[in-house]
């Protein structure tokens, strides 16, 4: 039951229940992913273990055979010699001297006149069913009365006689029924292994996916902050746990972003828009003078402008976020591009007391858009100049280290403090000292979202004092 | 100089007629994109200020796409809530000359405007540029007042000839920074009036006529005669 359960949570929404089609009975089994790993590995193990068996069998048994062929062949061509050298007689004595030497062992021998009666050997007749000469017969055989199994070969002697020779391979028979035995014993054993790995294999199976189940099913239900844990094993699971909980890192970040943009919208552009209003309606309702009226409409219109440019700069975030400007990456070199902001800012910090000193390195190869670096970086270098006080030094340096291009702004302002640093990166975060200034709140967040783009960062460091603000972008080339 | 503007929210469309129209110029009007083909296609214009969304089947990039292929080389400037960056680098693909984001400051629309039909008249390749008794010359990059050499930084002799290049008209920050320095974006900071500034001590300070002149609430204006 537990199964199915999980088996459908990726269908778990009731239309989806009620479109699935019915499946006949016996398929729900194999519909288990689990159960489907578990068979699958129980019939390698089985298949692999019965591989194993049978080349266990075939090469005991069948090397004892060979040994047993070579040896008869062996004993056949001894004899046989000595035929040819001392005729009968002499194969005769040899056959005896073998019997006696050898005493009760495995040897066989059997010397036949043409009529089938014994000269020589310890068979007490020739075996019935061994018709042909030099074949292989593995034939029931009498040994001074005593029965038994034993491998034999036969070869014509002149005159009719006939020799056998052989090896009792009793022995063997048993060993084969030994083996047998064996591997009957671990085919069970087999059995009981592989069903006890599938069930393992399946509850680990269901327990990782059954984590991310419940997590995913958890997240669809709005608890955002469920997350798969791991089991520490760095496995296949470990991983694909990794890559699911970045996945939910990443939506529970841009959920973070959209609330927060609600939220600001709400608030800080519902504060122009309310100023602007009440200025226009204060000028409607009491204005006595056509220049007054002017004065307030154009007041008002600052004051649209003004939200219309955070509203560009929130959209604007928003566009490079989603990652379309990607598409239009190039290789650009930054050096000429900070130089021609070097050129565009200093006469500005001039004209403010301010000096602007530059140390640019070149080239700076960044795969990246130009448009979004020259924003980012103006935008870094307008909040030097907007806190710096009079006649302090803003440092621009650029420089490419172990193939990252580091872009650092660095004033001598009042700075960010400690704990507010990470949160000046949001958006419509303004500083203590950022309060009483113009500005929207969303600079230091453009530049953030301009270097995640990049697969960059963007570090708020002290200056001591001031801030130091570095721009980093994975350099290309 | 006539001006065809094809945009269908009335308030916004009646604004801009109005607003040319004192600043006299000649408009027609349309509400829609097939009116609006009709009058580019049959009549002849100086200049065409198209919304992208337009109702009546033919949106505007479909409309300029039709005007192009018929070989019409009218000035066509967007005119577009549509302000990303795609939305542009698609108007000016399409074939349109300049883009302009809504909410738009009106006299940002007629320096744009004005500047657009400037350039489709002398596109001839000038090598000096005279305003007044300011002299440039583009061969030796020299600039001259009277008898006095200025001596200009790279950028600054951009600037100025940006502004003689346009001479008589409005030019506005944005359009400095788009044409002097390709930056598409506004920066914070005041960057363009310190560096107007800058320029004009260099070619104004010393002498009794003043040619270049800060136009209120739109921009900057090089010209000779008194305003």
């Amino acid at each position: 039951m537990n199964k199915l359960k999980f088996l459908s949570f990726g269908l778990s929404r009731p239309p989806a229940k009620a479109r699935r089609p019915a499946r006949r009975y016996p398929w729900l089994l194999i519909r288990s992913a689990g159960i489907r790993f578990a068979l699958v590995y129980a019939v390698v193990f089985g298949l692999s273990a019965f591989l194993l068996a049978i080349s266990l069998w075939y090469s005991t048994l069948g090397l004892l055979q060979r040994q047993v062929e070579s040896a008869v062949r062996t004993d056949i061509a001894a004899l046989l010699e000595h035929e040819t050298i001392g005729g009968l007689p002499s194969v005769i004595s040899a056959i005896r001297g073998r019997l006696a030497d050898a005493g009760g062992s495995d040897g066989i021998y059997l010397l036949a006149d043409p009529s089938g009666n014994r000269i020589a050997g310890n068979l007490d007749r020739w075996p019935v069913g061994l018709n042909n000469d030099e074949v292989w017969y593995q034939l029931p055989v009498s040994r001074n009365g005593e029965s038994s199994i034993a491998l034999l070969r036969a070869e014509n002697l002149p005159d009719g006689v006939r020799l056998l020779v052989g090896r009792d391979v009793r022995a063997r028979a048993q060993l084969s029924m030994v083996l047998q035995k064996g591997l009957i014993w671990a085919a069970c054993l087999m059995v009981v292994l592989g069903v006890l790995g599938a069930l393992l294999i399946r509850s680990l199976f269901r327990r990782m996916i059954g984590n991310i189940a419940t997590t995913t099913r958890a997240i669809a239900r709005g608890d955002l902050a469920r997350r798969v844990p791991l089991t520490g094993l760095g496995d296949e699971f470990d991983e694909l746990a990794v890559i699911i909980n970045d996945m939910l890192e990443r939506i529970s970040r841009l959920m973070d972003g959209v609330r927060q943009v609600s939220n600001a919208i709400a608030h800080d552009l519902r504060t122009p828009i309310t100023r602007a209003r009440t200025r226009l309606e204060d000028a409607a309702r009491y204005a006595r003078e056509p220049a007054e009226m002017e004065q307030a409409i154009e007041r008002a219109m600052l004051d649209l402008d003004g939200i219309v440019a955070v509203f560009e700069a929130l959209l604007r975030i928003a566009e490079i976020e989603a990652g379309s400007r990607r598409a239009a990456f190039a290789v650009i070199d930054l050096a000429p591009l900070l130089r021609d902001m070097d050129e565009l800012y200093s006469a500005v910090a001039e004209e403010r007391g301010l000096c602007l000193q530059t140390v640019i390195q070149a080239p700076l190869p960044v795969l990246g858009d130009r448009e979004l670096v020259q924003q980012a970086v103006a935008n870094l270098l307008d909040n030097a100049l907007k806190f710096s006080p009079p006649s302090t030094v803003i440092l621009l340096t650029a420089r490419l280290e172990e193939s990252v291009v580091e872009i650092s702004v660095a004033d001598r302002g009042s700075g960010i403090a400690e704990q507010d640093r990470d949160r000046a990166m949001e958006r419509f975060f303004r500083g203590e000292a950022a309060r009483n200034t113009s500005g929207s709140g969303l600079g230091l967040a453009l530049v953030v979202a301009v270097a995640q783009l990049h697969n960059g960062t963007l570090q708020l460091m002290d200056n001591h004092p001031g801030l130091r603000a570095v721009l980093c972008i994975p350099a290309r080339g | 100089m006539r001006i065809l503007v094809v945009e269908d929210d009335k308030d916004v469309a009646s604004f801009v007629v109005k607003g040319l129209r004192e600043a006299g110029h000649t408009v027609e009007h349309a509400d829609n994109g097939r009116d609006g083909l009709f009058l580019a296609a049959s009549e002849n214009f100086d200049a065409i200020i198209l919304d992208r969304m337009l109702p009546g089947g033919i949106d505007g990039l479909r409309l300029l796409e039709t005007l192009r292929g018929q070989d019409n080389a009218t000035p066509v400037l967007f005119l577009s809530a549509l302000g990303q960056v795609d939305d542009r680098v698609k108007g000016l693909k399409a074939g349109g000359d300049d883009y302009l984001t809504k909410p738009f400051a009106f006299a940002e629309l007629l320096a744009r405007v004005e500047a657009l039909t400037r350039r489709g008249k002398n596109d001839g390749p000038a090598t000096r540029l005279l305003v007044g008794d300011l002299e440039m010359d583009l061969l030796s990059r020299t600039v001259r007042r009277g008898q006095h050499k200025i001596d200009l930084q790279p950028r600054e002799f951009r600037l100025l000839e940006y502004l003689m290049r346009h001479a008589g008209q409005v030019v506005t920050r944005t359009m400095l920074l788009e044409g002097v320095w390709d930056y598409h974006f506004d920066p914070q900071t005041n960057v363009i009036d310190v560096h107007v500034s800058r320029l004009r001590q260099k070619i104004d300070k010393p002498f009794e006529l003043p040619l270049l002149h800060t136009v209120r609430n739109a921009g900057y204006m090089l010209r000779a005669e008194e305003v």
